[in-house]
């Protein structure tokens, strides 16, 4: 079975309960948007399954084998994330060979082609990259690793809008052309909806929600019109928070819209996930 | 082709709906080839399952279809087709929304039906 299994994980600093009894599984040939507030637990998870951290209890599984400590597992998996680990005066034509030495599918050309639609310099010491490019180094080696298993994490953190559209593109490019396993953790959730196929939110170290994205999405909607007619319909209803303007009201609500029941006067909308995602984990 | 999303519509529908657009105005006409999904799928930057998913209900429809090793094609007889189904759809698209907002601004029927003439002289 070709899939990363997470199963009964809990993780606790001191005191703090970072991950509580989390079950999940990331299968083949996914976008994974893997979402959470700040301290929600996303990248306790993430160095989890990548094994720079350690869990208190638990199984975490890559393609059904154990996978902490071990290699094999390990090298199915590549975690960009924030902290650059390469030593700082390697240069980015330096790192690109180093990575392939551990990744024995790495891209060469992928990375060199990569480099020069990015603007991005192999001469070029890391160190001396800003942080939209050091972005940039990171996720191209990530992406040119051609590992199954691919977690960005805050991937797009200092890229300007048009190298964060252009990697949105090269991703996409990447993943039709070499599909694979991508596990995209980010705050900018606009920008990755589209993009993402399932969707994984993690709300104070638990599981709260992990399905598709369309079906998420489906669940959610938004009424609004005179703060009486929506009260009168939200009544008894699931509903996840409201705003008012003035004599406005707008309901978020989650579940199926019963269109018979609405009164009249009142607009119906669907929410996007930005909204749903702010709704189920606000408070 | 590329155009920001409304949110009301699922994306898979209004790809769609894009590629009947194009149909409609000539911009892919019948038995000329229609892009890939990834490029679709690049372009608009979302994810290819959705742009496939797009593009099946229109094979299922019959206003595309495929050929093996080539990609997809634009059938005979798509624009009939899509105009049918539009002609269809009217109603419900612009009568029903047109009707709720005249009433809302006490338009009487007569005063529409004129500002519909109008719409037509232009």
């Amino acid at each position: 079975m070709n899939e990363i299994t997470i199963q009964n994980v809990t993780k606790s600093y001191g005191s703090v309960l970072a991950l509580d009894d989390v079950s999940l599984s990331f299968s083949e040939n996914h976008i994974y948007g893997l979402l959470g507030r700040n301290g929600a637990g996303k990248s306790t998870l993430l160095n989890l399954i990548t094994g720079r951290q350690f869990a208190d209890s638990g199984n975490i599984r890559v393609d059904g084998q154990y996978a902490p400590e071990n290699p094999e597992a390990q090298r199915k998996i590549f975690m960009m994330s924030e902290k650059n680990l390469y030593p700082t005066s390697m240069k980015v034509a330096e790192a690109f060979r180093w990575t392939s030495r551990f990744y024995p599918e790495f891209d060469r050309d992928l990375s060199a082609s990569l480099s020069s639609r990015f603007g991005l310099d192999p001469k070029k010491k890391i160190k001396s990259l800003s942080t939209g490019y050091a972005s940039i180094f990171k996720l191209i080696t990530a992406v040119a690793t051609r590992a199954p298993y691919i977690f960005l994490d805050e991937p797009v953190l200092g890229l300007d809008a048009n190298h964060r559209d252009l990697f949105y593109r090269s991703l996409i490019e990447q993943y039709s052309e070499n599909p694979r396993t991508y596990i995209i953790s980010t705050h900018l959730i606009e920008e990755a909806a589209n993009v993402i196929d399932q969707v994984i939110i993690i709300k104070n170290g638990r599981l709260l929600k992990d399905e598709s994205r369309d079906d998420l999405l489906r669940q959610g909607y938004t009424i609004s019109g005179p703060a009486a007619s929506v009260d009168a319909y939200a009544a008894g209803r699931n509903i996840l928070g409201s705003d008012t303007l003035g004599g406005l009201k707008t309901a978020y609500l989650l579940g199926e819209c019963d269109a018979s029941a609405l009164p009249s006067g009142i607009e119906i909308s669907h929410l996007d996930l930005q909204h749903l995602f702010i709704q189920l984990t606000n408070a | 082709m590329t155009r920001e999303f409304a949110d009301d519509k699922p994306i898979f529908v209004q790809i769609a709906e894009r590629i009947e657009d194009c149909i409609l105005s000539g911009a892919f006409t019948e038995e000329s080839q229609i892009p890939s999904t990834t490029e679709i799928a690049v372009s608009d930057k979302i994810n290819p399952a959705t742009a496939l998913k797009g593009i099946n209900l229109l094979v299922e429809e019959g206003i595309v279809y495929k050929r093996r090793g080539l990609g997809m094609f634009v059938s005979t007889g798509a624009v009939r087709k899509v105009k049918d189904k539009r002609k269809e759809q009217f109603y419900d698209r612009y009568i029903i929304g047109l009707a709720e907002e005249a009433k809302k601004l006490s338009l009487t029927k007569e005063e529409v039906m004129a500002l519909v003439e109008r719409g037509y002289q232009r």
